[in-house]
């Protein structure tokens, strides 16, 4: 427990002074015949309060992203570096070459769409299997597991912590038997599957592999990503059970096993959208993101992994919040940042290490409980933010998304809305449609520059792992949350429906789930325990435990004796339990808790 | 300077909340948002951190002396949370404080929630103003002889 502290937390670095614009004649004719009469006639008025945030010191309008980026009126070539045309191929380059800032395939989504990746899970596995099949049906691309907060956390279904949590955020899953009811009928070669996991990621991933054998599936072929991204865990999402260091090893363990057996599955989807969820500006999302994929490569490096050997597969995740352009400009920037790291700080020589890959998701922070109805325009726009970004894969949310988990009808709305952007909209017939654009190179080409500011910063620290000890990453996002709470109570950023164009409403259907979940999984506990060798769950957990008290050593094509992976594997194939694996590894890492920075 | 009796009495006395995070539930941005508001409005707060069970949330309360518990749960396990929560607190003779709820709570929990005692809801959108003006008008004020 904590009071707030006044302890002097490392400031955010200061945003380089703006470049003077050296106009050329023809704007400069433009400001004295036209605009200034026009000023005069009619000054610029705030969109929202004429307060605070939406004032320049001078008592002019001011204009900001939801960021707090100022926007200009107007953006022209002298915006752009003064040597852009010459140097066009640094700076823009084309797609499916460095940079990668207009993509990272040269034919866009005319050669595939992106793939339509729908988060989703509730309750029991035999009622997310079901809506698996429907999303499917209905022509979503790929599945998305969502997992309930016991098992997020590493505890079964009747823990006495999972009271009143158990299949209300995502799906429960308990054991290797709840994982085979949640894929039957889904062939596991035939479909790519992420799963939203982060602190029992290896149980979890453990679990479908054993599932993915049991159908035959070549593990070779297999294709899929784990989110398991632990230090966004500590800055944002908190969904941490042991403290950082034997956390980084066992996601460390995910990459070696990965590089070696399965080849096609990322092991890591490094994520930025938890960290704008919890109220960082479009800056911060990607550069926190992008530096913890630099913890993550420095770690495995360290490891002894060879860079070519586990960069390909690291994968990234972003948010699509409301500002349309600041965030196209933040995807844009991701993979000219990400192509400078690999190349120059990491000098991985494969052309696959250099790329960025990401999924979106858009924001349900953005989503409004009041008239959900308009949520489904936000979403739209939001999502077509991702596709101009050239996302990889792509999650729209239900317009529920404020009340509950998604109904079937809202579900279903959500993934129409890519259908329709990729089908009726026309976007995806050319690649990077606003590369060139003046605003949106200059806010791609600042996203950059304030994202290597960040990791100067973060590299004077000694790295995200000693940032995060020390409460930075944690107290931006505490201070940019606050900064924006008070912008939208002053009315300076309208909130349709919550601070401005309110009615009176009344309830409507939501899903609703009750506690007959924890009931029904606690009964298939008993079940389960009374049929399965105990011996062989205590034979494996000791195994595990021992290997995880060990230091891995990498050997080059070879998995290291101690990387805890089969030995999970193990474990899970004697069907101990999600708990049970997990308490095994809090015996020996012990457990984190944080300071609270308010 | 006001000479208004109940603001001079709350600046000797400022209302003291516990803003607390029970359950598994780790969406801690409103409830930071929250005691900082309530804050900068003159209050003390206390905030619990993550992972609080019931127990733990009334057992500082009572040693922090607070007249408020603010709650944020949008893990869905409020029907859960909260009736144990209020009962320990009848049991401590700790039921005088005011408790109030944020969070992702359906419309249709509401009127179980109340009667267990939750004075008041503040769903996603209720202005900071909101919660901070109930607080202040709905605590038993400090100071005051039992």
């Amino acid at each position: 427990m904590s009071r707030s502290t006044t302890e002097d937390v490392p400031k955010s670095p200061a945003p380089a002074a703006e470049p003077v614009r050296n106009i050329s004649a023809a704007e400069q004719q433009w400001i004295d015949t036209t605009l200034t009469p026009a000023l005069a006639k009619s000054p610029e008025r705030p969109i929202g309060a004429d307060t605070g945030t939406n004032r320049n010191p001078d008592g002019t309008a001011r204009f900001t992203t939801i960021s707090g980026v100022p926007v200009e009126r107007l953006y022209t070539p002298a915006d752009l570096p003064a040597d852009w045309d010459q140097h066009i191929d640094k700076y823009l380059g084309q797609p499916g070459q460095a940079p990668y800032t207009r993509g990272i395939h040269a034919t866009g989504y005319r050669g595939k769409l992106w793939t339509m990746r729908q988060f989703s899970g509730f309750a029991t596995p035999e009622e997310t299997n079901q809506r698996y099949k429907y999303l499917l049906q209905q022509g979503g691309s790929g599945l998305s597991v969502a997992f309930d907060l016991p098992t997020l956390m590493g505890y079964d279904s009747d823990h006495a912590n999972s009271e009143g949590e158990v299949g209300k955020c995502g799906v429960a899953i308990d054991s290797l038997e709840d994982m085979e009811i949640l894929f039957s009928g889904i062939d596991l070669e035939k479909t790519t599957v992420s799963m939203t996991i982060n602190s029992p990621a290896s149980v979890l991933w453990a679990m479908y592999l054993v599932v993915a054998e049991q159908q035959g599936a070549d593990w070779k072929k297999i294709s899929g990503t784990l989110q398991n991204d632990i230090l966004k865990e500590y800055i944002a999402q908190k969904e941490y059970i042991y403290p950082p260091a034997p956390s980084m090893r066992l996601v460390i363990d995910t990459f070696e096993f990965g590089s070696l057996f399965t080849p096609r599955f990322n092991p890591i989807s490094i994520s930025g959208y938890h960290i704008r969820e919890a109220g960082s500006t479009a800056l911060q999302e990607l550069a926190f993101t992008i530096y913890d994929g630099v913890e993550y490569v420095e770690w495995a490096l360290r490891r002894g992994l060879d860079v070519d050997d586990f960069a390909p597969r690291l994968s990234f995740f972003f948010n699509s919040h409301n500002d349309f352009f600041e965030e196209i400009a933040k995807f844009r920037a991701s993979r000219k940042i990400w192509y400078r790291l690999m190349t120059d700080r990491f000098h991985a020589k494969q052309a696959r290490s250099q790329l960025m890959r990401f999924h979106t998701q858009t924001a349900g922070v953005s989503l409004t409980a009041q008239q959900p109805m308009n949520n489904i325009a936000r979403v739209a726009i939001q999502a077509l933010a991702a596709v101009l970004g050239g996302t990889q894969s792509l999650h729209t949310d239900s317009y529920d998304e404020a009340l509950a988990l998604p109904t079937e009808e809202a579900a279903r709305i959500a993934l129409r809305t890519q259908q329709i952007l990729a089908y009726e909209s026309g976007v995806a017939q050319t690649v990077d449609p606003l590369g060139g654009s003046y605003f949106v190179e200059n806010l791609t080409l600042k996203m950059e520059q304030g994202a290597f500011q960040y990791f100067d910063k973060l590299d004077a620290m000694g790295g995200m792992v000693r940032a995060i000890e020390q409460g930075f990453p944690q107290k931006e996002l505490a201070e940019s949350s606050y900064q924006y709470a008070r912008a939208v109570e002053a009315k300076e950023k309208i909130i349709v429906g919550v601070n401005d164009f309110v009615v009176e409403e009344t309830p409507q259907e939501i899903l609703y789930i009750g506690e007959s979940v924890r009931e029904s999984q606690t009964e298939k506990l008993k079940r389960l325990r009374a049929r399965r060798s105990q011996a062989d769950v205590t034979r494996t957990l000791s195994a595990l435990r021992q290997a995880a008290a060990r230091e891995p050593q990498a050997e080059k094509g070879k998995i290291s004796d101690a990387n805890t992976m089969p030995y999970i594997l193990d474990c899970v194939r004697a069907y101990a339990t999600v708990g049970e694996i997990c308490e095994a590894l809090r015996d020996v890492y012990g457990t984190y808790e944080e300071s609270s920075w308010t | 300077m006001t000479t208004n009796p109940s603001v001079k009495h709350e600046h000797e006395f400022p209302i003291r909340v516990l803003v607390a995070k029970p359950g598994l539930d780790g969406h801690d941005r409103g409830a930071k948002v929250i005691a900082r508001a309530l804050r900068d409005a003159g209050m003390e707060v206390i905030y619990t951190g993550l992972r609080q069970t019931p127990e733990m949330i009334v057992n500082a309360s009572i040693q922090e002396d607070v007249q408020c518990i603010g709650l944020s749960i949008l893990s869905g396990a409020h029907n859960a949370i909260v009736p144990r929560l209020m009962t320990l607190l009848k049991e401590r003779g700790a039921d005088d404080i005011l408790v109030v709820l944020g969070g992702t709570i359906p419309a249709q929990d509401i009127d179980f929630l109340k009667q267990q005692g939750v004075a008041a809801i503040f769903g996603p959108g209720t202005p900071l103003e909101t919660t901070v003006e109930f607080i202040r008008a709905n605590v038993k004020p400090r100071g005051v002889p039992a």
